[in-house]
């Protein structure tokens, strides 16, 4: 099995990387980009089979560690 | 008093911490690996700048798993004066022994210059010596340290005085233009509920002697140690 995690920043707190990322790729001549939000992705491999036991110890995980809820938000999956 | 700093693996505030202590305000300071699980007879409790864990993750979210947070912890519940300077801030963040978060600077820039602080209540172990009106000159040094919180913390942080320090000009105004960081009401330090934990991204430890240009961080230690000292004299009594 395995997790993947993606953490992005909580829209009410400004993301200066993301707005520096949007910024240069308006300058390559892309359009149209209303908004970039930079964040993390952790790939987490899980021995075991119960996925849903996993994706709950998971959750625990990413709420009290791998992410901070007060400035960011996060998406969990778990797959085989 | 007897200080205790921390010292977690990547700390490099730790020894500024010691000699301001230790050679400049003439208190017994002594180091606390981040692996030790008591504090031993510490009066107040430093945790130090630097990296510590290397930032992996997010500045601070490691240390606090560290065995000596547990007893940094256990000794702020008990009325314990905990001050955490710039990744200790972080940390103490992290831990959630003080609210808010610290995120990338405005500019993405590191910030290693210096810049002065307001001093925005006199009512705090950190803070009672601070002459009323003074702006404290304080070098900063980090590169996340844009104090976030959401509304309803930011009020409560207001109403009941918790902000300590804010960033100023030279001439004491709350302008855009003297906030390096981007911080929310500029806001560069606070402290609980309870008063006796209090974090800040400026170094007082590097400002404790005029040959550094600039002894203004001693009055934030000089406010501890008279908390201290009060403390020690009402205990006697």
């Amino acid at each position: 099995m395995k997790a993947k995690i993606v953490i992005t920043p909580k829209r009410a707190v400004v993301d200066p990387q993301g707005k520096t990322v949007r910024n240069a790729l308006e300058q390559m001549g892309h359009q149209g980009i209303k908004a970039v939000h930079v964040g993390k992705y952790l790939e987490i491999e899980l021995d075991g089979a119960d996925r849903e036991t996993a994706r709950k110890a998971l959750d625990e995980a990413c709420h009290k560690f791998l992410s901070n809820p007060v400035i960011e938000d996060y998406k969990l999956e778990v797959t085989d | 008093m007897n200080f205790a700093v921390l010292q977690f693996p990547a700390s490099n505030c730790d020894q500024d911490a010691i000699h301001a202590l230790r050679d400049v305000l003439g208190h017994p300071a002594r180091y606390v690996w981040h692996k030790e699980t008591s504090l031993g007879d510490a009066d107040a409790v430093i945790v130090p700048g630097g990296f510590s864990y290397g930032d992996y993750l997010r500045c601070g979210a490691i240390a606090r798993f560290s065995p000596v947070m547990q007893a940094v912890k256990q000794f702020a519940d008990n009325g314990g004066l905990v001050l955490g300077i710039c990744n200790g801030f972080q940390v103490l963040t992290e831990a959630g022994l003080l609210p808010g978060a610290l995120v990338r600077n405005r500019d993405l820039q590191f910030h290693c210059e210096h810049i002065f602080l307001k001093t925005a209540t006199p009512d705090s172990p950190f803070t009672n010596k601070i002459p009323e009106g003074k702006w404290l000159k304080i070098p900063i040094a980090h590169g996340e340290g844009c104090y976030f919180a959401d509304e309803e913390t930011l009020a409560e942080l207001k109403a009941n005085n918790r902000i300590l320090w804010q960033y100023c000009s030279a001439t004491g105004e709350l302008t855009e233009g003297a906030n390096p960081n981007g911080s929310l009401l500029n806001i560069a330090g606070i402290c609980n509920e309870r008063r006796n934990v209090a974090g800040l991204m400026p170094h007082p430890e590097r400002a404790c002697e005029r040959l550094l240009a600039s002894d203004d961080g001693r009055w934030i230690f000089e406010s501890m140690i008279a908390t201290l000292q009060n403390r020690t004299v009402a205990k006697a009594a």
